[in-house]
């Protein structure tokens, strides 16, 4: 079969399961979750097909495209149902339905007592769809298409539990939020579309080099709001709010798409459409620059947030922060690559945090959990992988992705140069925040929870209570079940975790600098055309190697560092807050950047609202033009009215005196 | 010469029919100025047909009757409806239909 036969067979499966499962399962059924992990896992199948049909073909013909029917095709509009099998695309699809495949797998376990197991599975695979409908369209109109769709996805998945206000708050937020980004990619669409009369990907590429020339003002212009909409969706300061709420959703949610897929479509988009950024190197310096900032606060607020899911959530805004900052400056390999590998240790991480949340009885604070490295032992060892590769320590996956994007950035001079060095900065971290949180609940003296546990009996919560502001809940529809699952105890997330933890490991391998480049080799079809992926651009293998080596001894500085202040000194981290109580005030707040949309955005549209309500509603509506017409109306009418008497021999005159004058009329002018 | 006579009396009639119908109070006397309207109508409608020697106009004329007849019985009908009601039998008495 050709390789969009596949393609189309990939979008068929997550679209039958989506309406099987969503039409099929209105209560609670253990089949929804074996259809929802099947159709994922055929299209993971489907995509394995169109990547060998894909190797079939040689290098000038692995870009495929394939449309269904017209959306339109009026006024020089060629929008068309079509998607794009390339390189690119074949290689998100992998990652997308592979990790999804897993995530799916484990959340038939970890949702067992929910109430909601086949809603779950039915939005699950509607994300799924959608991802893969952003990642396949083969023209800008698809590609918003899916976008939208992942944002609504989005949007259900985090306010699942939908009894709890503090989710449903939050999924609105996500949901605005990443509006803001559609409407970024919409306009950034439009301003291209002006001078390309196409919509589709190829075409546009073709076109943009004739019709644009470099830093023209529209391509400018298209390229920063296309970055507004990467920035949405991929929680980039300062659109990034959303996404440590989104940590409200289930656990596997966070891990599927707030950490492996759907907060790096904004990868994706600027590797997509490297063509146009290339042609608009200060637009792409915006992004790189952003993505620095991004990692460098992000990284600083895990320091100190006490939510287990959402130092892994800051986490992720930092790894994205790498991604789009090596995407920006033309690392498409790098980005691809460090995307894949965080997409496995970070879907394992949030795995490995949900089956710990799963022996705390669904509480996730730091504070709480101590000492599970011997009651857990394998979720302790995936998640030691997943925050060994986060760390970039040899010979783990991260290590070797991150480090290819900072050698290269380093080696673009000029401003990336810094860029490249505060990323290093951002690397300390990195190891700085993920021991701090493995030394806090892996090791010292073992919470009750974990003595429990170790004794074989898991934790239970007397009465649930939401992990953020203390309510109490029931357990019905609308909130997590009873039940609370970890990875020892169930096959299903122990598959899960141990393939992730696998390829965590042995993910790097496919890119090792001076002995083999298969991602470099595999994308280099869909960059041939540029510039900024040429040979002459890599580093060189040497310089590679001292990147990488650099990398390694700054993640295993962040280690220790970890360990001095977490395990050796326990007491150092008080020690440092008492010092600088301030700094820790400025983090805690998470750099007030809600506060200060809040300020900037909330607060001026909604007194622009009250306006509007107080005086364009209630004055110039409600009085003048609404009030304007009634008020003439009922004048009219009252004027009207008092011809109305009643009386009889008043009507009777008046026929007789309209009678006389018809009458009189005609007999003069028939005279 | 003979025709301009006929048509003055059935004016004549008409206006005593129309002036009562707006002066008189008593709907038993303003259904009577009714006819009388319709009848001078009809006065006209047959000097006209004996003028023109034509039927059209007789049989216009026994029509009005036909309608004349119907108008009375609906007009007596209301009458004895107010007087059954004990309602004063006065025309200007009953206008509560008013705006």
């Amino acid at each position: 079969m050709s390789p969009t036969t596949w393609g189309w067979l990939v979008l068929l499966f997550p679209l039958l399961g989506t309406i099987v499962i969503g039409l099929g399962f209105r209560r609670y059924s253990r089949i929804a979750g074996v259809i929802g992990t099947g159709a994922i896992a055929l299209s993971f199948v489907c995509a394995v097909g169109s990547l060998l049909s894909l190797l079939g073909r040689s290098g000038g013909h692995r870009e495929v495209v394939s449309s269904l029917w017209n959306y339109a095709s009026s006024a020089g509009v060629d929008a068309k149902l079509q998607i794009l099998v390339d390189p690119v695309s074949v290689f998100m699809i992998l990652v997308v339905t592979g990790v999804s495949t897993l995530i799916h797998l484990y959340s038939t376990a970890y949702m067992r007592s929910d109430a909601g197991y086949s809603r779950y599975f039915a939005y699950l695979n509607f994300f799924v769809l959608s991802m893969l409908i952003l990642v396949l369209g083969g023209n800008f109109v698809m590609l918003i298409v899916g976008w939208a769709f992942v944002g609504a996805a989005s949007y259900m998945l985090i306010s699942f539990w939908y009894r709890r206000t503090t989710a449903t708050s939050a999924g609105i937020k996500a949901f605005v939020i990443n509006v803001v980004g559609d409407v970024g990619l919409v306009l950034g669409t439009f301003f291209i579309f002006r001078h390309t009369h196409t919509v589709s990907f190829l075409g546009t590429f073709k076109d943009a080099p004739h019709v644009f020339h470099t830093d023209s003002t529209d391509l400018v212009a298209g390229c920063l709001l296309f970055l507004v909409g990467a920035f949405a969706k991929s929680a980039q300061v300062p659109l990034h709010t959303w996404l440590p709420d989104a940590m409200e959703g289930p656990t596997p949610v966070s891990s599927l798409i707030h950490a492996a897929t759907m907060v790096t479509a904004g990868v994706y988009l600027i590797v997509r459409l490297h063509p146009l950024f290339q042609l608009a190197p200060s637009a792409a310096e915006v992004g790189a620059i952003v993505g620095c900032l991004t990692l460098l606060i992000a990284g600083s607020i895990a320091l100190v947030v006490t939510d287990l899911k959402r130092v892994i959530a800051y986490s992720t805004m930092s790894q994205i922060g790498y991604m789009i900052m090596g995407a920006s400056a033309g690392a498409y390999t790098g980005a691809l690559f460090h995307l894949m590998t965080h997409a496995f240790f970070k879907a394992l991480l949030f795995m490995a945090a949900g089956s710990i949340i799963g022996a705390m009885a669904g509480n996730q604070s730091l504070d709480r959990m101590h000492g599970f490295r011997k009651a857990m032992p394998f979720t302790f060892a995936c998640f030691l992988i997943g925050g060994l590769a986060l760390s970039g320590v040899p010979p783990f996956s991260g290590w070797f992705s991150k480090d290819d994007i900072l050698a290269y950035v380093n080696n673009r001079g000029g401003i990336y140069e810094v860029i490249g060095v505060l990323g290093y900065v951002g690397a300390l971290l990195t190891g700085l925040y993920t021991f701090r949180m493995i030394f806090r609940a892996f090791y010292g003296e073992p919470s009750k929870e974990a003595v429990e546990y170790a004794h074989g009996h898991p934790a239970h919560a007397e009465v649930p209570r939401n992990p953020l502001t203390g309510e109490v809940e029931d357990t019905a529809v609308g909130f997590p079940g009873s039940e609370h699952a970890t990875a020892e105890d169930e096959p299903a997330m122990t598959i899960a975790m141990g393939l992730l933890a696998a390829l965590a490991v042995v993910g790097g391998a496919l890119q090792i600098p001076g002995v083999d480049h298969v991602i470099t080799n595999f994308l280099a079809p869909s960059l041939a055309g540029a510039p900024l992926a040429a040979a002459s651009h890599e580093p060189s293998t040497g310089t590679a190697w001292v990147g990488l080596i650099i990398g390694a001894v700054i993640g295993a500085v962040g280690i220790t560092v970890a360990y001095l202040i977490y395990v050796a000194r326990p007491g150092t981290a008080a020690r440092f807050q008492a010092a600088a109580p301030w700094l820790h005030k400025f983090l805690v707040n998470k750099w007030y950047f809600d506060e200060a949309i809040d300020l900037v955005v909330v607060r001026p549209v909604l007194a622009f609202g009250r306006f509007v309500e107080s005086v364009l509603e209630r004055i110039v509506i409600s009085g003048g033009v609404t009030g304007g017409v009634t008020g003439a109306v009922r004048s009219g009418s009252a004027a009207v009215r008092r011809a109305q008497t009643g009386f009889l021999r008043y009507y009777a005159a008046a026929l007789m005196l309209g009678l006389s004058i018809v009458v009189l009329y005609f007999l003069i002018s028939s005279t | 010469m003979t025709l301009g006579w006929y048509l003055a009396v059935s004016v004549l009639i008409f206006c005593i029919g129309a002036g009562g119908v707006l002066v008189r109070r008593n709907p038993l006397v303003v259904l009577l100025c009714l006819e009388l309207m319709l009848n001078g109508a009809n006065l006209a409608l047959v000097t006209f047909a004996r003028m023109h020697g034509g039927e059209a106009g007789q049989i216009f004329a026994l029509i009005v009757l036909v309608v004349a007849a119907c108008e009375v019985t609906v007009g007596l009908g209301l009458v004895v409806a107010i007087s059954r009601r004990n309602l004063p039998i006065d025309v200007d008495g009953m206008h509560e239909l008013n705006g």
